[in-house]
């Protein structure tokens, strides 16, 4: 190697040491500032966390609160939110507790799920196998339950994937991983190894609805905690969500969308009709009823500069328009 | 890695007649540095892809999945347009620096990318320049390296990319501490570790002509190479081989099935298994350069046998998900360098890259397929079976392999087994 190519290589790395360098303070300092112009994002802190009616959610606005637990309340959901001291990936929240799955960010990352008392400290924490997809919690607060993706090696192992649901009572114990409980689809039961469950909703402190998949597709169950048994309802239904009157299921369909699109619809359980919501664009998330009439989930906003999402709001009869009901949130839930 | 740092000699050279042939070439380990540079930057990016496409792009995993799978047959066919790339034009360099070119400037692509399409074809440019570069990297060196030794320098080079594998990491996440959610600065950092390990490859690494300035061969002659019947043996042995190996991921979930353990640790298993693989990847190299590529080749298909039986035991326990890990790290040290040291020797200089990516494509592919069947298997039988059942058939396939290799003929590496067996003692000593 010449001198000449020598100094070259040395130019070229020290350029390339140094601009990245620039960028990554650059971009903290735009975060750093970004925060400051902000009023509606305070530091995290536990001052005046509204009491009524309320969305509890995953801030995603720039700042020292990204990535914590923050409050509204429901009647002014876009105004000045209340910061946490808690970090949660995905979280759902009751009167008294909330779920929180969080990724401990490392040389190799791990997965949690943490039981978060009323003042936001952890009272309980326990490993996840998995990157967290799915957190409820029954009506009451007594049950949790938490959908993981555990995945292989994804260089050798193209498109496979697997997922943990487990239910367990929010004092700690575990009740079951859904794959020990039997599973009937049309009437027959089975029993094959690639049976995989996600997306709890719970109807009360024994029965909830789930998704179901199998052989390449999906269908809506209704299971039993004491009976550990699910059965199958209908097709084509991912990540359900009980409306609070019990009577409807939001859901994400596939139908003959292609891969990774989905269309969010509610599917009632008295009539068996199924209704197309307004959003056009795909949903990925498991819904969350603001009241009987209305639907909130998450979608990441396109265009923007940084990769932020958006908590949207649309009527649950096919109505209406969506529109954003929390901008810079994710992880919805409403507690009253 | 200290096993390669020891590697070199440190001293005055030894008073041999070719004291230069007996340690590994400059180039190998400049080769080794730009793999390991863009291992750290690919890694980086792999590293944060799932909790960036799900936390932040708000993408399922599903949808990962199928962006993952895309590129797998895509890049083992360009494996062999670039082995013969490569061979045809004679200059190997260029061809690499094409490949590892645009899976450098796909990281900057990731800055402006933010839906599934985009990132979907970000990715699969970075893997298509993985497949291009792959053969004739390895063809350079196999060039530069005496016939005896390569089995050392394969080592060394799968070392440093592994290191780079375990590193990649470490600097993603410690670039999200510095800026929560601060995905762009990952990108910039990881584009400018691979434009430094771009650099070394365009300014460093010599333009070695490996024809040795013969004349260009042609695709018949080249395809003629690769089912001449030297290679044909080899090909049909890694194909068979290939559809026994069960994939990773699928050893990594029947752990965590059957082990507290493995679940409570599922993400750091792939660590285990690179951690014993880089520890290992020198010294099984020069053990097939003193005993033969054949039987350590073999031998490590053996070790994989005993990963899966050990795996399929009804007894879990801690002690036997860390066996299962060590045993595929020592599969990986034994067959991945060893088998592109032991092709090389079959294959004229001319040739050389057509045919480590023929050898390379057919094992890629015929593991893809074992995927696919075992997946199958897995889903009829359950896991403990299917192992059962790919350890049986493994052990059906490797003294069937044992046959078809044994024309390979490298027992021991042609006229320098003393010297080579000498130059380790001096090492040892």
């Amino acid at each position: 190697m010449t001198r000449l190519r020598l100094a070259m290589l040395a130019a070229v790395t020290a350029l390339a040491v140094g601009a990245a360098i620039g960028y990554v303070v650059y971009a903290h300092g735009q975060q750093a500032s970004a925060a400051a112009k902000q009023p509606g994002t305070p530091a995290p802190g536990l001052t005046a966390v509204p009491a009524g009616p309320r969305l509890v959610f995953r801030s995603t606005a720039l700042g020292s609160g990204y990535g914590h637990v923050a409050v509204v309340p429901l009647a002014d959901p876009d105004g000045p939110r209340a910061v946490t001291p808690a970090t949660c990936d995905r979280v759902y929240a009751r009167a008294s507790s909330a779920l929180c799955l969080v990724a401990d960010r490392g040389l190799v990352t791990t997965y949690k799920a943490e039981t978060l008392d009323a003042g936001w400290r952890v009272s309980r924490s326990s490993p996840l196998p998995g990157l967290p997809s799915r957190a409820r919690l029954s009506p009451d607060g007594t049950l949790s339950v938490t959908t993981t993706f555990v995945y292989g090696d994804a260089y050798t192992n193209p498109g496979q994937f697997s997922t943990r649901t487990l239910i367990g009572r929010s004092t700690g114990s575990p009740i079951a991983d859904l794959e020990e409980f039997a599973l009937f689809i049309n009437g027959r039961r089975v029993t094959a190894a690639d049976r995989n469950f996600w997306g709890v909703t719970f109807a009360d402190d024994d029965t909830f609805y789930a998704t179901a998949a199998t052989g390449g597709h999906t269908w809506l169950v209704r299971g039993s905690i004491a009976q550990r048994r699910m059965t199958s309802l209908r097709a084509d239904v991912e990540c359900p969500s009980l409306s609070p009157d019990k009577t409807r299921i939001a859901f994400k369909k596939h139908g003959n969308l292609p891969p990774g699109h989905w269309r969010l619809a509610v599917y009632d359980l008295r009539t068996g009709r199924e209704t197309l919501l307004a959003e056009q664009h795909s949903v990925d998330d498991q819904a969350e009823w603001l009241d009987d009439d209305r639907i909130l989930y998450g979608m990441p906003r396109t265009g923007g500069a940084s990769a932020t999402q958006d908590v949207w709001v649309v009527p649950a009869d096919g109505s209406g328009s969506p529109r954003v009901f929390v901008h810079d949130a994710w992880s919805p839930s409403v507690v009253r | 890695m200290y096993v390669t740092i020891r590697d070199r000699p440190a001293g005055p050279p030894a008073p041999d007649a070719r004291p230069v042939l007996r340690r590994v070439a400059t180039t190998v380990f400049l080769l080794g540095a730009v793999s390991m540079l863009t291992d750290v930057s690919s890694e980086m990016v792999n590293a944060v892809l799932p909790l960036y496409l799900t936390a932040e792009v708000g993408m399922g995993l599903v949808a990962y999945g199928f962006v993952d799978g895309l590129y797998q047959g895509v890049s083992a066919l360009l494996r062999v347009a670039g082995g013969y790339a490569g061979d045809r034009h004679d200059r190997p360099k260029w061809v690499a620096v094409a490949g590892y070119g645009i899976s450098a400037a796909s990281r900057l692509a990731m800055v402006p990318a933010h839906g599934l399409a985009s990132i979907t074809a970000v990715i699969t440019a970075d893997r298509l320049g993985k497949g291009l570069r792959t053969a004739p990297r390895d063809a350079l060196i196999a060039d530069v390296t005496e016939p005896g030794m390569l089995g050392r320098a394969f080592g060394v080079h799968r070392a440093l990319d592994t290191l780079g594998a375990a590193v990649g990491p470490l600097l993603a996440f410690a670039v999200l501490a510095a800026v929560p959610g601060g995905y762009s600065s990952i990108w910039v950092v990881s584009f400018a570790v691979a434009v430094v390990g771009f650099a070394v490859l365009v300014l460093a690494v010599p333009d070695r002509r490996t024809a040795g300035g013969g004349g260009r061969p042609a695709a018949r002659d080249l395809l003629r190479v690769m089912v001449s019947a030297r290679l044909r043996g080899p090909l049909v042995a890694c194909a068979l081989l290939g559809f026994c190996t069960v994939g990773d991921g699928f050893l990594y979930l029947s752990l965590q099935r059957r082990d507290g353990f493995a679940a409570q640790w599922f993400p750091l298993l792939y660590v285990g298994t690179n951690i014993s693989y880089l520890c290992l990847a020198v010294p099984l190299g020069r053990l097939a350069d003193r005993i033969g590529r054949t039987p350590v080749f073999l031998g490590g298909h053996l070790m994989l046998l005993a990963g899966y039986l050990v795996a399929a035991l009804p007894s879990a326990g801690t002690g036997w998900t860390v066996a299962t890990l060590l045993l595929l790290g020592v599969f990986y040290a034994a067959t991945d360098g060893v088998l592109a040291a032991l092709v090389s020797r079959l294959i004229p200089a001319g040739s050389r890259g057509s045919g480590l990516a023929s050898a390379q494509t057919v094992q890629v592919l015929a593991r893809f397929g074992s995927s696919v069947a075992f997946g199958v298997l897995w889903t009829l039988v359950g896991p403990r079976d299917a192992l059962l059942i790919a350890a049986a058939l493994l052990a059906t396939a490797v003294p069937v392999a044992g046959w078809l290799l044994r024309e390979a003929g490298d027992a021991g590496p042609a006229g320098s087994g003393a010297a080579a067996a000498a130059g380790t003692a001096e090492v040892v000593a």
